[in-house]
């Protein structure tokens, strides 16, 4: 009685397939995370010629296909203010508010280099158009004092830091373009960061306001955890390749 | 019909019904189900482009889905673990175990041919197929989950490869969930069960024969 009867009426027990279906599928998916990174790299490599390489293509939704995951801490991708003006103040002899127009009439910086997210994926050879931050600082005339750069997002929430050194590093800049285009709404525009040498979370989308400050601030992933120098391969527990 | 005199000898159940799942295994399954909507739809608005754009708010929607998924397997675990899970483990039972007769099932419903005739229990081959994949589906994503979550303790090349199965498997258990809400849908009486608890005994005449025996033969089970 209350022992379990056979089941199924006790004509036979039957084998426990319910039992190796779940037992399979965990130790397939235990193998999976010790060996998977290397399936997941061959996936982009198969899939790179369907990707649109922006984030919007169909590929982009398999999983193991390599490119841009679009993130935004915001209720979706912000409207770009009506009167968009860049911004940098604080610790500066003569405060700028420019266009984007005026961004383009600075000398341009162009790189090719890749996209590393803290998260784990990376875009090879985006290209990238904008005005080194070191020639902007040139242009407002930091104060002794100013040792530190603090950015702000429009999009009200997000923000950044850099020291004075990272942010003269000839590569950083203010760009306007990816891709080979203006930089997307999605992916930060009309106007974003690029750090190459740190984690993507550096690269500030829908910049707004630039100020040079005394002391690093510290922006919104840092208060989640992140590392304030967000060298790629040097920090966040993580030893990706540096980028080249 | 001959049933009506063996009610009599039974339990005093209602004209026609039987007990299909008594109230726990109701409130898991929807509970569970509660919880597995809940994931999908947090997950997508991590992982789809537009729907990332969409919704935004990634920390808070992060949060939602790991909570979910961390108390996901509670209602399960609650309602096996004391007196009241008697039907609960007594199905698990039923759904662990493949007659020849079940793999049959699969082979002809493969195939489009009819599955009269066979010998088929409370439970056909699909909804056991359907129960293993979710119960395996569960300790994959948790077990993904968490390395995701906390990659801190792992390698790094665990990370990515956590990611690949929690990604790979959360496409393939959606279409799962299609199907069997489907599947549902397109059986009212068995998704009415899931509701009532009740089916009708025409329908386990029908769809799970030696269930019927097994509720009819009064030694086979302690009536409650």
């Amino acid at each position: 009685m209350k022992s379990v009867p056979e089941p199924e009426g006790g004509t036979q027990r039957g084998k426990p397939i319910g039992r190796r279906v779940v037992l399979g599928m965990a130790g397939i998916g235990a193998l999976g995370v010790v060996f998977g990174a290397p399936v997941d790299g061959w996936v982009a490599d198969v899939l790179q010629p369907l990707s649109s390489g922006s984030g919007s293509g169909i590929a982009d939704l398999i999983p193991g296909s390599d490119y841009f995951q679009l993130y935004t801490v915001t209720s979706g991708f912000p409207e770009v203010p009506p009167d968009y003006h860049l911004v940098v103040d604080g610790l500066v002899d003569k405060p700028l508010s420019l266009t984007v127009a005026d961004l383009e009439a600075m000398p341009p910086t162009k790189l090719v280099r890749d996209f590393q997210c803290v998260t784990g994926w990376r875009v090879p050879d985006v290209h990238w158009t904008g005005v080194q931050l070191g020639y902007l600082l040139d242009q407002a005339g930091v104060a002794s004092e100013g040792k530190a750069i603090f950015f702000e997002s429009f999009d009200g929430v997000y923000s950044e830091s850099l020291t004075m050194d990272q942010a003269r590093l000839p590569d950083v800049i203010i760009a306007y373009q990816m891709l080979g285009a203006p930089v997307t709404r999605p992916h930060g525009g009309p106007v974003r960061l690029y750090i190459p040498e740190m984690y993507g979370y550096k690269s500030i989308k829908w910049l707004s306001k630039i100020s040079v400050t005394a002391v690093e601030g510290s922006g919104y992933w840092e208060q989640y955890g992140y590392d304030l120098n967000a060298w790629i391969g040097r920090s966040n527990g993580r030893d990706d390749t540096p980028i080249n | 019909m001959a049933a009506t005199t063996r009610r009599s000898t039974r339990t005093a159940r209602s004209s026609s019904q039987l007990l299909r799942f008594d109230w726990v295994e109701r409130v898991a399954h929807w509970l569970t189900a509660i919880g597995f909507i809940i994931l999908i739809f947090t997950g997508a608005a991590l992982y789809i482009p537009a729907l990332v754009g969409f919704v935004g708010r990634r920390v808070l929607v992060v949060r939602i889905h790991v909570d979910a998924g961390l108390a996901l397997p509670l209602p399960l675990i609650i309602s096996l673990a004391g007196s009241w899970g008697k039907g609960l483990r007594a199905d698990l039972k039923r759904l662990n175990r493949w007659s020849s007769d079940d793999r049959e099932w699969l082979r002809r419903s493969v195939h489009w041919e009819p599955t009269d005739k066979l010998a088929i229990g409370k439970f056909n081959a699909g909804q056991k197929l359907n129960a293993a994949i979710v119960g395996g589906t569960m300790i994959v994503m948790l077990m993904t989950g968490a390395v995701m979550h906390w990659p801190y303790y792992f390698a790094l090349s665990w990370r990515t490869g956590a990611t690949f199965i929690h990604d790979i498997v959360a496409l393939g258990f959606f279409v799962v969930v299609v199907g069997h809400i489907f599947m549902a849908l397109t059986h009212p009486p068995a998704l009415r069960s899931i509701f009532t608890g009740r089916i009708s005994r025409a329908w386990a005449k029908r769809h799970a024969p030696v269930w019927l025996e097994e509720v009819d033969k009064p030694s086979s089970k302690v009536s409650k």
